[in-house]
């Protein structure tokens, strides 16, 4: 597979469903939220569970534009790590509470992201990955030089949030990592909420349109520069959210947060899951978190086995585990 | 009565080569005109300048009055300029229906990431009528790449028709087609020309001789005739550098 095949959204289902699958289609935030409900007790551990919901929410947001919308960035770290960055030091610098903090970190991303959407999507393919790409380690490298805010090399640290005050009394034990893991969880499926709403809004149609076949879409009257940046903003604001769950989670920011590894990661996950497909990212992270964890503990070189394991999947499963699982279900149906 | 649309003067260049220079024309409501030539003579490049794909380098193209030079593809859709491409240009892996449903949307609601896409139900009623108006009803569930290439070719028309265009441009609408098919494709436009100005690029002659009002003859970027079949048939250098090689008009 090529990169203008990946970034095409090559393995992409249709959106054409049978009956059964227009039902599964209806109720996937119920569902995907009550899979992520049991995740606690069913990984191996609290922390595992919570990493695959940050990562699977950043993988959502990664997925909008690239799944969705057929735009392959190499760097969605920008707006995971800025997120991240943002709540941190609207915590530690500026004494913010929690969610001024988070909303802080999410403003920040998107505003971010229209900057970089601007800049980034009149290119193609190929040099729409290394704008973004160049764009993103633009970002890091301020970051790492603005140590005085950011932490530099060492990360961000000194925020720790406790407790989360609630309205009308209620607070959130975050030193408890099952009520950390629900309070995280909220969040992401508020957003899987809305990502499914602008799947199915006129707005969803518009971006598969420019998915399909960008030369079509600008014919029939789609701005496709406009669809595309508006695109590229929402899935910088989901990325930017999953970065502020992050810094909530560990308390600290590592200045990796904005690296290249972090947006291959999230690339790497999106195959993995099937990009294009709703629950598809949270499979992704899963497994690829998996990997790493169980890896990890034989061999300093596990990356080496997710990269093998990865090429494996583009090669011989390109619409990754959850989309060919679902090309699978509905061939059934239909025959 | 005034032209719906009038070129004046317009050319284009890549570089140092000419693709098209100084055409003038106008095309009356409701009439079929053809352009035809020999490979290379421009035409594409021509379509590609009335609908928006290509800035002309020089020259005007007023539509309606409104001059078009400047204006971003898309809106050319939205002043009523629908085209059909020479290769076969959908979206392959949505349905008939959808494919004709959101070409009908871009015209309505682009934006819009909260209702849900079926609160609009006249865009189906549009498909509806599109893909009832091409024969391609029956099919509508399926996907558009799934089809026999006479239909996606009618679908291209269809994903056109739903703008209800006042200016219809098709690029070779029967390439590749077989015979049957092809007599489909004309029987199509004859009806779609009762009521829409529809200029086409064909190399069929014994099509575009049966179908048109008038015909445009561009050679090496030039138009080098304009005029109903008859004289342009009769014209001795429209012989000499197209007609000859199409001894027969297939």
């Amino acid at each position: 597979m090529t990169t203008t095949d990946l970034a095409a959204g090559q393995g992409v289902a249709p959106r054409t469903l049978p009956k059964a699958g227009a039902a599964l289609d209806r109720w996937r935030v119920p569902l995907t939220i009550a899979v992520l409900a049991v995740l606690p007790f069913v990984l191996p551990s609290q922390a595992l569970a919570v990493n695959v919901l940050i990562y699977g929410l950043f993988t959502v947001g990664f997925n909008l534009l690239f799944g969705y919308t057929g735009l392959l960035s190499f760097g969605h770290a920008a707006f995971f790590g800025t997120g991240a960055y943002l709540t941190g030091m609207a915590i530690a610098l500026l004494g913010f509470g929690w969610f001024p903090a988070m909303l802080t970190g999410i403003v920040g991303a998107s505003l971010l992201s229209v900057v970089i959407g601007a800049l980034s999507i009149r290119t193609r393919g190929i040099y729409f990955c290394m704008v973004t790409l160049a764009l993103a380690q633009l970002v890091y490298y301020v970051a790492l030089q603005a140590s005085g805010w950011t932490g530099g090399e060492n990360g961000l640290r000194g925020f720790t949030v406790v407790k989360a005050d609630l309205i009308g009394g209620f607070s959130v034990n975050l030193l408890n990592p099952l009520a950390k893991y629900y309070f995280i969880m909220f969040f992401a499926a508020l957003a899987l909420w809305f990502v499914s709403r602008v799947l199915n809004s006129p707005f969803g149609a518009a971006i598969e349109a420019v998915r399909e076949n960008e030369t079509r879409a600008r014919a029939c009257g789609f701005d496709v520069e406009r669809t595309k940046l508006l695109s590229f903003v929402l899935s910088g604001a989901l990325c930017g959210l999953a970065g502020t769950l992050s810094a909530l989670h560990l308390s600290i920011v590592p200045l990796d947060a904005l690296g290249v590894h972090t947006s291959s990661i999230v690339v790497m996950m999106t195959m993995l899951g099937g990009a294009g497909s709703f629950f598809g990212p949270f499979v992704g992270a899963l497994v690829f978190l998996l990997i790493e964890d169980v890896a990890s503990l034989w061999t300093t070189h596990w990356q080496l086995i997710v990269g093998i394991v990865f090429i494996l999947f583009v090669l011989f499963l390109p619409k990754g585990i959850w989309g060919s699982l679902i090309q699978i279900v509905r061939r059934r149906r239909a025959s | 009565m005034s032209a719906l649309m009038e070129v004046t003067d317009v050319g284009r260049s890549f570089g140092g080569f000419v693709a098209l220079a100084g055409i003038s024309a106008s095309f009356e409501r409701n009439k079929v005109t053809a352009v035809i030539g020999p490979n290379g003579a421009g035409k594409s490049t021509f379509f590609n300048v009335l609908s928006g794909v290509l800035q002309p380098s020089t020259g005007s193209i007023r539509f309606k009055g409104q001059e078009l030079k400047g204006l971003k593809q898309h809106r050319f859709a939205h002043l009523g300029i629908a085209r059909s491409y020479q290769i076969t240009n959908l979206f392959p892996e949505l349905s008939v229906e959808e494919n004709v449903r959101v070409a009908a949307q871009a015209l309505k609601t682009r934006y819009d990431v909260f209702s849900h896409r079926d609160r609009y139900p006249e865009l189906a009623q549009k498909a509806e009528a599109a893909l009832a108006e091409v024969g391609l009803t029956h099919r509508r569930a399926r996907r558009a790449r799934d089809l026999a290439h006479g239909e996606q070719r009618a679908l291209e028309i269809a994903i056109a028709l739903v703008a209800n265009p006042e200016l219809l441009l098709l690029d070779e609408p029967t390439a590749g087609m077989g015979p049957e098919e092809t007599k489909e494709m004309v029987a199509l436009i004859e009806r779609l020309a009762a009521d829409r100005t529809i200029l086409l690029v064909e190399h069929k002659m014994k099509m575009i001789l049966g179908l048109s009002d008038r015909i445009l003859v561009l050679h090496h970027g030039r138009l080098i005739a304009d005029g109903t079949p008859t004289a342009v048939q009769a014209d001795p250098e429209v012989r000499r550098v197209y007609l000859g090689q199409n001894d027969g008009y297939a």
